[in-house]
């Protein structure tokens, strides 16, 4: 396995070997360790019930709200300890997740929405304006519907308003959480340009999870994915693109001959890295 | 002026001045249901509660009286009551809605139930369950004023609140509207989750919303305590907030003034026009019945946040 790019300002969040229980019994991360460069956009991919989400939560710590507890291992932000830190805590040191379904305050207007996501700054009126405005650059169509009652925007605005509130905070790290859910592929690729775009112009580091293997690989540097709770392969977003068991399992494009799902089992145990 | 229109209009006026007192309860019970999304059964009991501490820090023969020998004078009182019902709010807080965060609307509301019950026991245990007559000066009786010049009979108590509840609703809508911690406030009541993903603090958001709607409690302790004394009756008081609370919306508080004003409007005529044909005392049934209708047409209420479903 290629090693990863050396990171050009060192590792801005170090994951190393968490463990996640819900609910005292269910077992859902088994030793999830990764890296994400500051500057970086890096991929955290997978199927339905990887891991994915919960590792996203162990990191901003919203777990707890779903019962869900790290167990072991650890999580360093900017070289410090942040474990068990309380969310709004982590907003403050500038890591904010953008949840998958998009949990826009439906009542509140968009323009409410995005003052929200400036809840924890402290820097004045002046400031958090400027930012609404920076916002609005890069997503217009908030800005024609800055009026109106978020639940009655479309998806897609949705998807762009959650990206837009989480910018709000001022963050360094947005943990981006299934961006593409549910929305038509020209608006995934619209969202992910601007993702591009932040995290060139803005600064932002960016951990994306997403089910979507080929588009997340296609807009970040590196990935890693996660198979049952564990890390089973990590890499250049570039070689990850290129390996024969990723294009087979995840890309869906493979040099062989159509597989019957009756071999669905032993096909499974084909995979080199479980091996 | 017409006698039988004078009638009319005492009826009227006397409606819309309950409908105030209804009001400043149902108020409680939307600034917790609208930050928290919790409906909370124990609204009735905090008024009572915070009538009941008014009344000891300044009433002869308290804790405050028996122990330091002296009693508050009446601003000083409520300034009192009101960091009693923020320390109630920071422990409610600490010991029920922390460990309940996330969890179905059904069971914060028993929870509140547990809640009320706890209220009242502990209430009565401090002090007493006698009826305990609330004087803070509000002036009593009626208005010479409107009797002399119109002929009107109006409780002067009544005005009063009237003007409070105008007062309180006033400064509650720009709280919400327009400051920080109303943003976020109604931020909490949409979406717990999403609210701790931007950095609020649901714990530090409770105790504010539940401190405010004690204060608001102890608004309503007052007049109610002052109108009909201080006793536990006053906890059912949150029966009839309830047919309010559906006419008006559960989050709305210009609904909660402005069903408060049409139940007690309706059940005043409702007894006097509508009474004598059916054999009387329907007002004790008119409001539940109005709620019903509203139930079945309108069950957001006239106020509420329409249910958004996007289709």
């Amino acid at each position: 396995m290629p090693d990863p790019e050396p990171a050009p300002n060192g590792a801005l969040l170090r994951v190393n070997n968490i463990e996640v229980i819900y609910d005292h019994v269910i077992l859902v991360l088994k030793g999830v360790s990764l890296e994400v460069p500051e500057e970086g956009v890096v991929a955290l991919l997978g199927a339905n019930g990887a891991g994915k989400s919960t590792t996203l939560k162990s990191i901003s710590n919203l777990l707890g709200a779903e019962r869900g507890v790290v167990t072991k291992g650890s999580i360093t932000y900017q070289n410090e300890n942040v474990h068990g830190l309380s969310p709004n805590e982590l907003v403050n040191r500038g890591v904010v997740q953008v949840m998958e379904g998009r949990h826009c305050f439906e009542h509140l207007t968009v323009e409410e929405n995005l003052l929200t996501g400036a809840y924890t700054r402290r820097d004045g009126r002046a400031a958090i304006q400027r930012d609404v405005e920076l916002v609005y650059d890069y997503f217009p169509r908030l800005k024609e519907r800055r009026k109106s009652q978020a639940g009655y925007t479309s998806g897609g605005e949705q998807q762009m308003l959650a990206v837009g509130r989480a910018l709000m905070a001022r963050p360094s790290l947005i943990l981006l959480d299934e961006a593409s859910m549910g929305l038509a592929p020209q608006l995934v690729e619209e969202i992910y340009d601007i993702v591009k775009k932040l995290n060139e112009k803005e600064k932002v580091t960016f951990l994306l999870a997403e089910q979507n293997t080929n588009m997340a690989l296609r807009y970040s540097k590196y990935g890693y994915i996660l198979e049952n709770g564990r890390v089973v392969m990590d890499g250049n977003a570039a070689s990850l693109l290129d390996n024969e068991d990723v294009k087979e399992f995840y890309l869906g494009v493979s040099g062989e001959e159509r597989k019957s799902f009756r071999d669905v089992k032993h096909y499974r145990r084909r995979k080199r890295w479980l091996a | 002026m017409n006698p039988e229109l004078l009638f009319f209009l005492e009826t009227v006026i006397g409606g819309l001045m309950a409908g105030v007192m209804y009001a400043l309860v149902a108020l409680g019970f939307v600034l917790i249901f609208k930050a928290s999304g919790i409906f909370n059964f124990a609204q009735g009991v905090m008024c009572l509660f915070a009538a009941l501490a008014l009344y000891d820090f300044m009433a002869p023969g308290g804790w405050v009286d028996r122990w330091f020998g002296f009693t508050f004078p009446v601003w000083a009182a409520i300034a009192l009551t009101i960091v009693v019902m923020i320390i109630l709010a920071w422990v409610i807080e600490r010991f029920v809605l922390q460990y309940l965060v996330q969890q179905e609307p059904i069971i914060l509301f028993m929870a509140t139930i547990g809640l009320a019950y706890v209220l009242e026991g502990v209430g009565d245990i401090l002090f007493g369950s006698d009826v305990k007559p609330l004087d803070i000066g509000l002036p009593q009786g009626a208005s010479d004023w409107l009797l002399d010049n119109f002929n009107l009979y109006v409780e002067k108590l009544e005005v009063v609140a009237a003007v409070t509840a105008a007062v309180l609703v006033t400064v509650l809508a720009v709280f919400f509207q327009r400051t920080r911690i109303g943003r976020a406030l109604r931020a909490v009541a949409d979406d717990h989750q999403a609210a701790l993903s931007v950095g609020i603090s649901l714990r530090t958001i409770w105790v504010i919303v539940w401190s405010v709607s004690g204060i608001v409690a102890l608004v309503a302790g007052i007049m109610w305590g002052s109108k009909s004394g201080v006793q536990f009756s006053l906890s059912l008081i949150a029966l009839k907030a309830l047919p309010v609370l559906i006419l008006g919306g559960f989050t709305s508080v210009p609904g909660a003034i402005v069903g408060g004003l049409i139940i007690g409007v309706g059940e005043k005529i409702a007894e006097v026009y509508l009474g004598p044909l059916v054999g009387g005392a329907i007002e004790n049934w008119f409001a539940y019945m109005l709620a019903l209708a509203f139930l079945l047409f309108r069950p957001q209420g006239l106020f509420g946040e329409r249910i958004i479903e996007r289709v």
